[in-house]
């Protein structure tokens, strides 16, 4: 056993020099740590959206870095488990050079450094997930929900329920039904949805699925006594298959239900079947083909260089997640680079800036090769968000398809009432005076 | 002969009931809490306070809890996050709702809050046993998560039943950095620990080791059943209360309930599995090769140059066979491999 323990030590120590003369080498490069995961119960997710960050990294090395400026990065099985993930962070962010940004995909990974980022100054984006409240940059200085969060995904959902019954006064009287997964997860949306019942006057009936999800009859039978108008299915991993395939067997509409973003991929249509067709979800990315999906499919699949063990995953809705979340990284560097120093490598801090004065415009979309494939954004120290426009899908039973041509916008002056109000209550628990970090 | 015991005169009851009777172990007992006090301190960098010795700590310390429960008293449970859950939670409220609030009456509170839950639940084990009380147990494991999601008031009435730790200060002092909080944690942890090594020796101790042997003759020999295996509980579940607070203040820093999930109480039981039942160094041990071997094996596995998905992979398969050799060669655990150890040390190097 001590022998053993010995020859650790060593094979450990040999790693340790590797990595610190690695360090040296790299000092030219944007350093980037990935926090991924690829074992466990949410893989298909994780390999799907790290697969898709890792491929765009490599397009924009093959197209000669940021301004002569290579992105470099390393991974750290999370196993999205809130410790694995502190422990990666600790471990990645002094590392080459010192870490750019930071992106854990997974809400209690995103908590559990929410308070270390801000000390340690490397901004973390959470693209779709995490504290709504994170948008006002106030009081979260480092933190990026960018694109959208929970609550502009409830209000979009409201808005786009609204269309679908001719206006938002038609609401009124009308039943909806919000099944979530019992979790904070699901109980974020509370406060967007109680103030929308309160203003349109519509019912709405919270019915809970505990984790993980796989036996859900009662609540469907439930469901089918109050007969609703719309389903909102705020799921996440086996329970989506479920609720759509229980759904299917008690014979509620698939059209009538509106699912989260997190439970409208591949990975939760396919298991489900034929069932699943004609259901529709939440997104922020419209499905489709795009030069620069080809670029990649090209370039780094070409060289061999791909990510994805499965090629036919290029372009799907975890892929595609991941591809927007490095662009929109790549552009926050880009802007840092722009006013700190061309072909300089950023500090986090820098990065900071470059994501709070992200303006991702329609021309901007077209020279990325991504024209519509995510909303435009332009972020400020005010709102992280930068866009809060989401946009509906409908799975045909093959693909998905984006069901509104144009980008779906809920209330967003009640969102920012919220995010106001929630932000302010967090700063005073955590006595942070609320003001725009300087330049 | 280094290790020998020989010319150690026990000359008084005092001496002779010491927690170390014999002088080698006292003095490297001192000598690792200089080291944990004063030299790690001084060497080691945030990483390793943040990222190894702070969760190592906390979670040897719920260990600790679970083994006064399972090792000493001998009743299954699986509801361990649960009472780290109910500790982090009401420290939170006493420190949120008390102007003013020593954060160390707080962390106490919060434990005496989940020994207070660790009774109520703990009332079953009066009547059932083993693998029953296992899956009764499981039943706190999911109210408290339940219940710290659903009462808007346990999480000040956050939308999503998130909190965040309030700033540590102690005496005006602030505990911010990695090293505050790990010499903060790790006095904690020392004090707590040195307590439970008093207390299984005393007579309470006793008492929940004649429970865990055979709680008949326990009882005909005069041990009030309910008493006992009730403060085993309470202890128990103070210990595992204390450990969530610190989980939450001195290492998350913003947690959800779900941070306390049935993951974590298999993970702690298994630290007391393969640490040693009924041995409190057993619950370092365990805590260490549960919380340290994963991040050792990953850093060596991610330089071996395979792809990612493979060493993610390779790492779970590792430290899966690990554990089944560990308890195929010693399945009383590591805290009995380190005695038997110990007990050829004495020999050496004559062993015949």
């Amino acid at each position: 056993m001590k022998f053993k323990l010995s020859k650790l030590l060593a094979i450990s120590a040999v790693a340790a020099t590797t990595a610190l003369t690695g360090t040296l080498a790299a000092a030219q490069e944007q350093f980037v740590p990935i926090l991924s995961y690829r074992v466990g119960a949410y893989a298909s997710g994780g390999s799907g959206f790290f697969g898709g960050v890792i491929d765009y990294f490599n397009l924009v090395n093959a197209n000669g870095g940021v301004n002569g400026v290579k992105l470099s990065w390393e991974e750290c099985e999370t196993e999205y488990n809130a410790s694995r993930g502190v422990e990666c962070y600790e471990r990645l962010k002094k590392k080459n050079g010192g870490a750019g940004l930071v992106e854990p995909l997974g809400t209690g990974i995103a908590y559990g450094i929410l308070d270390r980022v801000a000390v340690d100054k490397i901004p973390m984006t959470t693209l779709g997930y995490g504290r709504s409240d994170a948008a006002n940059g106030k009081v979260f200085p480092y933190v990026f929900p960018l694109i959208t969060s929970y609550w502009s995904q409830a209000a979009g959902m409201i808005k786009y329920l609204g269309d679908k019954a001719g206006g938002l006064d038609k609401l009124k009287g009308k039943k909806i039904v919000h099944l979530y997964h019992d979790s904070a997860f699901g109980k974020e949306p509370f406060p967007v949805l109680e103030a929308y019942e309160k203003q349109l006057g519509f019912q709405l009936t919270k019915i809970a699925v505990p984790h993980p999800g796989n036996e859900q009859n009662s609540q469907w039978l439930q469901i089918r006594q109050a007969n609703p108008d719309y389903v909102i299915l705020w799921g996440w991993g086996v329970m989506n298959a479920v609720a759509i395939k229980t759904a299917a067997r008690v014979g509620f509409p698939r059209e009538k239900m509106l699912g989260v973003w997190w439970a409208g991929s591949e990975e939760d249509t396919i298991p489900a079947g034929d069932a699943a067709k004609g259901y529709t979800t939440m997104t922020f990315n419209t499905p489709g083909n795009y030069p620069v999906i080809d670029d990649i499919r090209k370039k780094v699949y070409g060289a061999g260089k791909g990510n994805l063990a499965d090629k036919d995953r290029i372009g799907s809705v975890y892929h595609m997640r991941g591809i927007t979340a490095a662009m929109l990284w790549v552009e926050g560097i880009r802007n840092a680079q722009a006013k700190y120093g061309k072909g300089k490598v950023m500090t986090g801090e820098q990065i900071r800036w470059g994501l709070e004065n992200l303006n991702v415009d329609e021309a901007r979309q077209k020279a990325l090769g991504a024209h519509g494939m995510f909303p435009t954004i332009k972020t400020s120290c005010e709102d992280h968000e930068g866009s809060g426009a989401t946009k509906v899908q409908v799975w045909d039973g093959k693909a998905w398809k984006a069901v509104t041509p144009n980008w779906v916008m809920g209330d967003r002056a009640m969102v920012q009432k919220l995010v106001a109000e929630s932000s302010a209550k967090y700063a005073a628990e955590k006595k942070i005076t609320a003001a725009c970090a300087a330049g | 002969m280094i290790y020998r015991e020989a010319g150690q005169f026990k000359t008084s009851y005092e001496k002779d009931s010491q927690i170390f009777p014999i002088a080698q172990d006292r003095y490297a007992v001192v000598a690792l809490l200089l080291i944990a006090f004063v030299a790690v301190p001084l060497m080691a960098t945030p990483y390793v306070f943040s990222a190894i010795l702070i969760p190592f700590l906390i979670f040897a310390l719920a260990t600790l809890g679970l083994n006064i429960l399972t090792g000493y008293a001998g009743q299954m449970s699986l509801g361990t996050a649960a009472f780290m859950a109910v500790g982090a939670f009401a420290s939170y409220n006493f420190m949120l709702r008390i102007e003013g609030m020593p954060v160390l009456v707080a962390f106490v509170l919060g434990g005496v809050c989940a020994a207070i839950v660790g009774i109520v639940f703990g009332l079953p084990s009066l009547r059932i046993r083993g693998f029953y009380l296992a899956a009764s147990t499981l039943a706190t494991q999911f109210f408290v998560v339940w219940c710290l999601t659903k009462v808007p008031w346990f999480t000040n009435n956050s939308s999503s039943g998130v909190i965040t730790a309030q700033q540590i200060e102690i005496l005006g002092f602030k505990f911010d950095t990695p090293q505050e909080k790990y010499l903060l944690v790790l006095a904690i942890v020392a004090i707590m620990a040195l307590m439970a090594k008093n207390m299984v020796r005393s007579t309470v101790g006793r008492s929940w080791m004649a429970v865990r042997d055979m709680d008949v003759a326990a009882e005909v020999i005069g041990f009030r059943i309910m008493r006992t295996k009730l403060t085993a509980f309470a202890v128990s579940s103070f210990y595992c209360g204390v450990a969530g607070a610190l989980y939450a203040y001195c290492y998350l820093g913003t947690v959800e309930p779900e941070a306390y999930n049935l993951d974590v109480s298999f993970r702690i039981l298994f630290m007391v599995i393969i640490g040693g039942v009924g041995s409190i160094l057993g619950s370092f041990l365990g805590a260490a090769f549960i919380v340290l071997l994963p991040v050792v094996l990953s850093v060596i596995v991610h330089y071996t140059g395979l792809p990612n998905s493979v060493t993610s992979n390779l790492e779970l398969m590792v430290f899966g066979a690990l554990i089944i050799f560990f308890l195929i060669v010693e399945p009383h655990g590591l805290a009995r491999l380190w005695q038997i150890g110990k007990e050829k040390l004495r020999l050496w190097p004559f062993p015949h």
